[in-house]
């Protein structure tokens, strides 16, 4: 509850304490982050909550610069539609969301004003995050931001930027925009930005706290977290959604639920017959869930994974039709000391029965013949 | 027929020395022991809970494919086979009890493969692990016919196939590392070491727990005795092993074969033999012919 | 059908290099060429059936040997090696049983059967080796086995029977080639090498009595090795030996069977008491290998099992039958039997040692519950397509080269 000193400048703890947030609520906060990075981030890597709200209270709001494209805004609701009411404040407190068409006060050319005071004040040092696929076909008509195409908006606003963050699948590989035949050809940011770091983050909508460790890891270190080859920070998406899954007990016993609403779905039984794409989608979706509810994800309601993170999975392939398991392993079922292999082809029993038969029968009859001949001796 | 009489009779005394060659205990072969530097695995199916850590360590440093046959969603081979060097099979006693076991090779101290291979390409080599060398396989599969295990698999499903089976992991032997199978295992249920430490502990395991287990340390003299161990608590016929008897495999026959063929004096004799005969016969008969005339 | 040539009839001296001892009293046979037209219709039978493995063999290598066998882990060894190479071998002992008991038991009057023997000697190892060649995983390594001494395992009883059989093939050639050389007689090339050949056929023949004593007994050792996994009944130290009078056993009963059917499909004179006096050598044979059989059961405590009342024990009886009925038949001195009763006996004679070599090492052969296996259709037709062609080539051969030595039937 007391903080040791009271900082005069403008580090997380100090604007959390001044706005009077929870330290309650903080301390869950970090604890949730921990969750979603157990291992892999700087800001995490300690053994209790309190320690990595140490950690963030000591680094300074990074500066967020917000961008909307093709999107839906279903990104900004994950990071703001919280189920705890103090959070939205917390989350206020610990980025400054300095310019976010959605919540921000200010509109038409105050906006204008605003985004531009935001580039020149952390100019060099702000992070953009992206939102919503840039369609790129006819010079980007098919996307106007106060009068202009959004992919000069894009590239003006991360020219000076330290870092963008492509939040979800949209921004990371064009998402649902992209799908089909792609009529405005969307496309997700880093295909068009090329002399910035880009951390994609995919996801319909990815986990909020994903987006959160990734800024305040790059705000207290001034580093990016450790990317794999698709740009994705590995301590999210280093793993299938199957890995991780609590019904993979289910899966290894081979209990399936076969349709929805039967006893085995009743039971909570593994969904992947239903179509899951959890063997083939990296994500974190299984220990992470929403809106600071257990369970409230896909599989925990009784949906199968539709691989939102997934780029070649998610509105390409059907819900319900069901993917290769990519790294097989053993069930829970054991073979027996003395397993049965396979048997005796009925068919070539026939054929060598019936050739037996004709040498035999063969036999007899030559030597019968001889019999005749013979006599005459 | 007062010839064919003569031909019979001399056929049965032929038939009469070559048994008592045959059977001459003189020449049996001397029993082998295990080499010096000898490594091997303890395997205590009473510590093992059946979590197959094992068969996936194994698969992954063999870059081995799943067995996908029986479903296509889970890596379940039926037993060792051309993508399985290492399986954990449920066994299960004539009283009802159930035990866990693990198969893969024997490396055996006198191993009827190597016996029978025509060129050598199972050999046991160094640590006394018995390996496989392609270059010198032309795919027989007469150790198949040999393995009193039904260890060596054959890579049916390919063109150019290959024989499979647990070579102790002989790669990361030479690097200093253990077997992948007893590095993963949560429980140390199989352990890995030298050959004696490992028959000392297992003979100690029996003494310390004589109710738990089967007096008996499987592998110890069971054919010719074997560099893979076992210990267990329901009868080792169960878990597969059918065989008691301590005669290695190979014996009998190469007791024949060499009594037989030793130094290829037998084969050269009776070739001067025959060719002396034959001479003899020709003489014979242009002598014959000479009179005639 | 069929136009002989008119067999001439010369003096023993001028005609052969090993002259046999005993006189006969029938005029010596020549050697001719059958003749006749080769495209007979069994003839293209033969030949499509041979076509037919062909392509199965074609399909075996591109798909290998999972996809068209029915052999597993269980039981790696099956048709082609227990009947094409372990059976067809034995049945193709023909050339080595005459040889024997015409160049080493004296027995001259049986010489005209030689040729023909040695000729389906020299087609039954061929396909024996050919069928090696199909059956290997891995026969581009095959080059190995007779150039890499010094990786040989001499161990390895299987070493011994592969080169075994190499070099007898080898040797079987040579001993045909007088016949193949004789039909070019009057060219340079031939007039060359068959004084070659006559003079160093001692050592070539020897050579040919020496290699199959060795590599047919190592067929039965072959199967020793599988030790406590091979059925009492059928395992023994003395499988060797019995392998060894096994295959003289079949080898007169081919000689018959095959001296016999040329004799019907060429229009030739059968010598009927010759072909039984073969055939009563064969059941001798048959006898010693029963006593040796149920001594060596006896002794080694294993009698019992033939009387269980299982498909062993069935098995067992079955072969006993096929082996004691000719003996009982053949040797006991109530009648002369005809050819076509000979022909019977050896055929069951045959029979029984194939069925012996089969038991030993498919139904002896005992791997553990869960394993089974019987020949697919595709190992069947090559197995049959491989005898077809062996058949085909004999006839072609028999009709072409101064083989056959024999009066036309009446």
């Amino acid at each position: 509850m007391s903080a040791s000193r009271i900082p005069a400048d403008d580090s997380i703890a100090a604007r959390l304490e001044r706005a009077g947030v929870s330290r309650r609520h903080f301390i869950t906060f970090c604890g949730k982050l921990m969750v979603v990075a157990p291992v892999g981030l700087a800001i995490t890597n300690h053994l209790s909550p309190e320690l990595v709200a140490a950690e963030i209270g000591k680094a300074k709001r990074p500066s967020v610069i917000w961008l909307q494209m093709q999107d839906c805004t279903g990104c900004t609701e994950t990071l703001l539609r919280t189920s705890q009411p103090d959070l939205a404040d917390l989350i206020l407190n610990v980025i400054s969301l300095d310019y976010h068409e959605t919540v921000m006060a200010a509109s038409g050319h105050d906006a204008e004003l605003a985004l531009q005071d935001a580039m020149k004040q952390n100019d060099g040092k702000y992070v953009v995050v992206v939102e919503g696929a840039i369609p790129t076909k006819d010079e980007g008509k098919y996307l106007y931001l106060a009068g202009r195409p959004g992919i000069d908006v894009l590239k003006e606003v991360t020219g000076r930027a330290a870092a963008v963050i492509s939040m979800g699948s949209c921004a990371s590989w064009g998402g649902v925009a992209s799908t089909g035949e792609n009529p405005t050809g969307s496309t997700g940011v880093i295909s068009l930005i090329k002399n910035k770091p880009v951390v994609n983050l995919p996801g319909c909508p990815p986990n909020p706290y994903v987006l959160l460790a990734t800024v305040l890891e790059y705000a207290r270190t001034g580093k990016i977290p450790a990317l794999d080859e698709q740009n994705r920070p590995k301590f999210a998406y280093d793993r299938l959604i199957h890995d991780h899954c609590p019904r993979r007990p289910h899966f290894d016993a081979g209990r399936f639920a076969t349709q929805f609403g039967d006893d085995n779905h009743r039971a909570g039984y593994c969904l992947y017959k239903l179509g899951c794409k959890g063997p083939v989608t990296h994500a974190a979706c299984s220990t992470r869930h929403f809106n600071e509810v257990v369970d409230a994800w896909p599989i925990g309601i009784g949906h199968p994974c539709v691989g939102c993170t997934e780029q070649g999975v998610v509105f390409t392939t059907p819900i319900h039709e069901t993917v290769n398991i990519q790294r097989a392993l053993p069930p829970d079922a054991y073979p027996p000391v003395w397993a049965e292999h396979k048997g005796i082809s009925p068919i070539a029993t026939g054929v060598a029965g019936i050739i037996g038969g004709a040498l035999v029968g063969g036999g007899i009859i030559a030597s019968r013949k001889l019999n005749d001949d013979v006599e005459k001796e | 027929m007062a010839t064919d009489r003569r031909t019979l009779l001399k056929g049965f005394a032929a038939a009469a020395a070559s048994m008592t060659v045959v059977s001459t205990p003189a020449l049996a072969r001397a029993r082998k022991t295990a080499p010096a530097d000898a490594v091997g695995l303890l395997y205590d199916a009473t510590k093992c809970v059946g979590c197959k850590a094992c068969v996936v360590a194994c698969k992954e440093n063999a870059s081995l494919p799943a067995d996908t046959r029986a479903s296509k969603l889970y890596d379940a081979p039926e037993g060792l086979n051309e993508t399985t060097k290492n399986v954990i099979q449920l066994a299960k006693s004539s009283e009802g009890q159930t035990s866990y076991v693990k198969k893969q090779c024997m490396h055996c101290v006198d191993p009827a493969c190597v016996g029978a291979c025509m060129l050598g390409a199972l050999h046991k080599g160094k640590y006394g692990i018995v390996s496989w060398d392609a270059s010198l396989c032309v795919g027989c599969r007469y150790c198949q016919m040999a393995c009193a295990f039904n260890v060596p698999k054959f890579e049916w499903s390919k063109v150019a196939p290959k024989l499979v089976k647990c070579e102790l992991c002989k790669d990361r032997l030479a690097e200093g590392k253990q077997p992948a199978c007893t590095e993963v295992c949560p429980r140390k249920a199989v352990i890995f070491g030298q050959y004696d430490a490992l028959l000392d502990e297992a003979h100690s395991r029996l003494k310390a727990a004589p109710n738990t287990y089967v007096q008996k340390v499987y592998g110890e003299k069971e054919l010719g005795g074997t560099q893979v161990l076992y210990l267990s608590s329901i009868p080792f016929e169960d878990l597969g092993f059918r065989f008691n008897t301590d005669q290695p495999v190979p014996e009998v026959q190469q007791t024949v074969q060499h009594g037989i063929y030793k130094g290829f004096v037998g084969p050269i004799a009776l070739y001067a033999l025959l060719g002396a005969v034959m001479f003899r016969n020709r003489k014979k008969s242009t002598e014959g012919e000479h009179d005639a005339s | 059908m069929t136009q002989a040539k008119t067999p001439r009839v010369v003096p023993s001296a001028a005609r052969d290099p090993l002259p046999a001892g005993d006189a006969s009293p029938s005029p010596r046979l020549s050697m001719t060429p059958v003749g006749g037209p080769v495209l007979t219709r069994s003839f293209l039978v033969l030949v499509a059936l041979a076509a037919l493995a062909g392509l199965t063999i074609v399909w075996r290598f591109a798909a290998g040997l999972g996809a068209t066998t029915a052999l597993n882990d269980g039981y790696p060894w099956g048709l082609w090696i227990a009947f094409d190479v372990v059976t067809g071998t034995a049945l193709a002992c023909g050339g080595y049983a005459m040889a024997l008991l015409v160049y080493i038991f004296n027995k001259g009057k049986y010489h005209p059967l030689i040729r023909p023997a040695i000729l389906t000697s020299a087609l039954g190892y061929s396909i024996a080796g050919f069928s090696v060649v199909i059956d290997i995983g891995r026969p581009w390594m095959a080059w190995k086995l007779p150039l890499f001494i010094n990786h040989w395992n001499l161990n390895s009883a299987l070493l011994e029977v592969a080169l075994c059989i190499m070099a007898y093939c080898v040797v079987l050639y040579l001993e045909l080639m007088p016949a193949i050389l004789e039909k070019y007689k009057g060219h340079r090339i031939a007039d060359a090498l068959l004084p070659v050949f006559d003079k160093a056929l001692i050592f070539i023949v020897a050579l040919g009595m020496l290699l199959p004593t060795m590599h047919q007994s190592s067929l039965g050792s072959l199967m020793m090795l599988t030790g406590p996994r091979m059925h009492p009944l059928w395992f023994s130290p003395l499988l060797p030996l019995l392998f060894l009078i096994g295959c003289v056993m079949m080898g007169f009963a081919i000689v018959v069977f095959e001296a016999t059917f040329s004799s019907k499909a060429f229009g030739h004179k059968p010598d009927t008491p010759m072909l039984r006096q073969l055939a009563k050598v064969s059941a001798w044979c048959s006898l010693l290998f029963v006593v040796i059989r149920f001594l060596d059961l006896s002794v080694r405590g294993n009698l019992a099992y033939a009387f269980g009342a299982d498909k062993y024990a069935f098995m067992f009886w079955v072969e006993f039958f096929c082996f004691i009925a000719p003996v009982i038949i053949l040797l006991t001195k109530t009648k002369h039997y005809s050819l076509g009763n000979i022909f019977r006996q050896a055929i069951l004679l045959a029979v029984g040692g194939a069925l012996y070599r089969f038991d030993a090492y498919l139904l002896a052969f005992q791997p553990g519950p869960g394993w089974y296996y019987f020949p697919s259709v595709p190992e069947i037709v090559v197995t049959v397509g491989l005898v077809a062609a062996e058949i085909a080539v004999y006839v072609f051969v028999v009709k072409k080269f101064p083989i056959v030595a024999a009066e036309p039937a009446h």
